[in-house]
């Protein structure tokens, strides 16, 4: 439940920075953003990052275990889907944000996130992204986007975005 | 036994003096004043307590004021058990009965004076004197603004402490914390006892790791309001900021050489969070100091410059390493438990501080660094950020208690705890000065 509030305030944000920074008005993004459930045609297989209803700006979460700074195997077509993007798209620039669980110190939980951004970005630069497309930052605990004290919110916090720059 | 005693309730409002130091930004918000509620609680005593009466001194509320701070920072320090003084009457002339103490229980004696030497000048003297050998231990003058009387008594009692243990007191030195509040972040510089707190820094994005410069006149910091960590060295007096550390990547964990001159922090700019040395006043002769292909973080100097202690995972869990500062072979400090972080070296090079986790919580440990001996300090389940008083006998670290983030503090033998907690925001990262840091 949690879980799903924080996603659609990712995707309004992603929305609102669309409105506020590309050429599109807002009435067409604010009908985009509406109608991605029922309309197919503007939905999944759209191949861009900065259109709210793309693959690629809904599956950009890399999420790991407890302790663990590995990209899991069910993370496989994300990664290829980005990989390939930018792999056709040789100019387009991303960051890789990690982030941890409020768990421990808040310098070494900054390099465990930047650890767990690492791991993703070697993940896509096997698969043909080049490695001056991505740079990695780390925000540590310090801007968890799940704010609570269950293991559902630190789940949530562990986490890597694929966050794409416009040019 | 331990006995928990709630000391006061205060409310402070920091006034304008440092208006000067501080500077307005685009997107970096100010404010002259804070205003915090504070409230202190102790418990515990040290492993001796030298009986000491502080009679107020001459002068109305000034010569209250005064001597009630300095029987608030003994008491703090666990190491003083104050005598009543009800009735005493004493002035920077008094001859004094020295049986009369002795009977009371004393074996030493504050007491002075608070005259007005002019508009909003006032002359602060006093005398300490031993009631056993009977005779004057200490005996001095002070002028200051009323704005000074509250440090003028904290360097009272900073000599009362250094005459009776022999040890220099840190009454008088500041602390660094950042203080969250529903969305800002305020780097703030308080009194020793957590008063008279004033912001260098506020922001609406994160600020970790602030570190005192040698001197006191500058703190390093990360702050993250371009987006991402960037170190930064900002000087109190001007307010000048300085973006020592900005490369591709994270930049992070600064740390102060003694001299001053040179700065560790970690980038990870060639990959994973490894330390690299600049130079403290402009960031430039970038030079890279561990290469492990595991995280390399939290540097800090030991107190001969020489080597450089730091928190790798190059085990395959968080330990504490030792390297010299010219790069070379790192050796292991930390043993017990399987995860070390935040080491701080004592001023005397002979103890570290780490946070170590055992059952799952988070508690300050000290290691002899001669025989290696651990002591665990605090009680957990989450203290983080230790840092040591100038003076080696205090710890001062970030405690959370009943989902509330507070400063506390512990005496360097583990016997004496105190906590200071702001009941309208959370404390984080807090940080000692050194000595002579005056503004």
């Amino acid at each position: 439940m949690k879980l799903r509030i924080v996603n659609t305030l990712t995707v309004l944000t992603l929305g609102l920075g669309l409105a506020a920074c590309s050429t599109v008005s807002l009435d067409d993004s604010a009908a985009g953003a509406g109608s991605s459930g029922s309309g197919g045609a503007s939905g999944s297989g759209v191949m861009d990052p900065f259109n709210p209803s793309s693959v690629l700006s809904k599956n950009r979460s890399v999420y790991f275990e407890f302790n663990s700074y590995t990209v899991s195997s069910q993370y496989g077509d994300l990664v290829s889907t980005h990989a390939q993007y930018l792999t056709k798209n040789p100019n387009q620039k991303i960051m890789i944000e990690g982030n941890t669980d409020a768990s421990g110190g808040t310098e070494y939980n900054l390099a465990l996130g930047n650890r767990r951004a690492e791991a993703v970005r070697r993940n896509l630069t096997l698969l043909g992204a080049q490695d001056v497309q991505i740079e990695t930052i780390s925000f540590g605990k310090e801007k968890p986007k799940a704010l609570g004290d269950t293991e559902a919110d630190y789940a949530e916090n562990r986490r890597a975005d694929i966050v794409y720059l416009r040019p | 036994m331990q006995h928990a005693l709630n000391l006061s309730i205060l409310t402070i409002a920091a006034r304008k003096t440092w208006g000067f130091l501080l500077a307005l930004t685009a997107f970096l918000l100010f404010a002259t004043s804070a205003q915090a509620q504070l409230r202190v609680d102790i418990s515990g005593t040290g492993a001796q307590q030298f009986p000491v009466a502080i009679a107020d001194f001459e002068g109305d509320s000034a010569g209250r004021l005064i001597a009630e701070v300095i029987r608030a920072d003994l008491t703090r320090s666990g190491q003083f058990r104050l005598i009543n003084t009800t009735g005493a009457q004493l002035s920077a002339n008094s001859p004094l009965a020295y049986a009369e103490w002795r009977t009371r229980g004393a074996d030493y004696v504050a007491y002075g004076s608070v005259t007005t030497t002019g508009e909003n000048k006032y002359e602060v003297r006093y005398r300490l004197a031993d009631t056993i050998n009977q005779k004057e231990l200490d005996g001095v003058a002070f002028n200051g603004t009323d704005r000074e009387l509250r440090r003028i008594a904290h360097q009272i009692a900073d000599r009362i402490f250094e005459k009776v243990t022999g040890v220099p007191g840190v009454f008088a030195t500041r602390i660094a914390y950042v203080l969250k509040q529903s969305g800002t972040y305020e780097l703030q510089i308080a009194d020793a006892d957590g008063q008279n707190p004033q912001i260098a820094l506020r922001s609406r994005e994160p600020i970790i790791s602030p570190a005192w410069s040698p001197d006191g006149r500058k703190l390093a910091y990360v702050s993250f309001e371009s987006g991402k960590p960037v170190v930064y060295v900002h000087e109190l007096s001007t307010s000048k900021r300085v973006p020592v550390a900005n490369f591709k990547g994270n930049n992070s964990a600064p740390a102060w050489s003694p001299d001053g001159q040179t700065l560790a922090v970690v980038l990870t700019r060639d990959g994973l969070s490894q330390i690299y040395l600049i130079n403290a006043n402009d960031g430039s002769n970038l030079r890279r100091l561990t290469r492990s292909p595991l995280i390399d973080t939290e540097p800090v100097f030991s107190p001969d410059g020489q080597s450089i202690f730091f928190t790798s995972d190059r085990s395959g869990r968080p330990q504490i390493y030792q390297i010299p500062v010219t790069g070379g072979e790192a050796r292991r400090i930390s043993f017990n438990g399987d995860y070390n972080i935040s080491p701080r070296i004592s001023p005397d090079g002979r103890s570290l501080l780490v946070v170590t986790r055992r059952a799952g919580e988070f508690r300050v440990a000290a290691i002899d660094l001669s025989s290696g001996s651990e002591t665990l300090l605090t009680e957990g389940p989450n203290d983080q950020s230790p840092s040591f008083a100038p003076n080696g006998r205090q710890v001062l670290y970030a405690a959370k208690q009943g989902g509330r983030n507070m400063l506390a503090g512990v005496s360097s033998d583990g016997r004496m705890r105190q906590t200071l907690s702001i009941l309208n925001g959370e404390i984080r990262e807090p940080t000692w000065g050194p000595f002579g840091d005056t503004p």
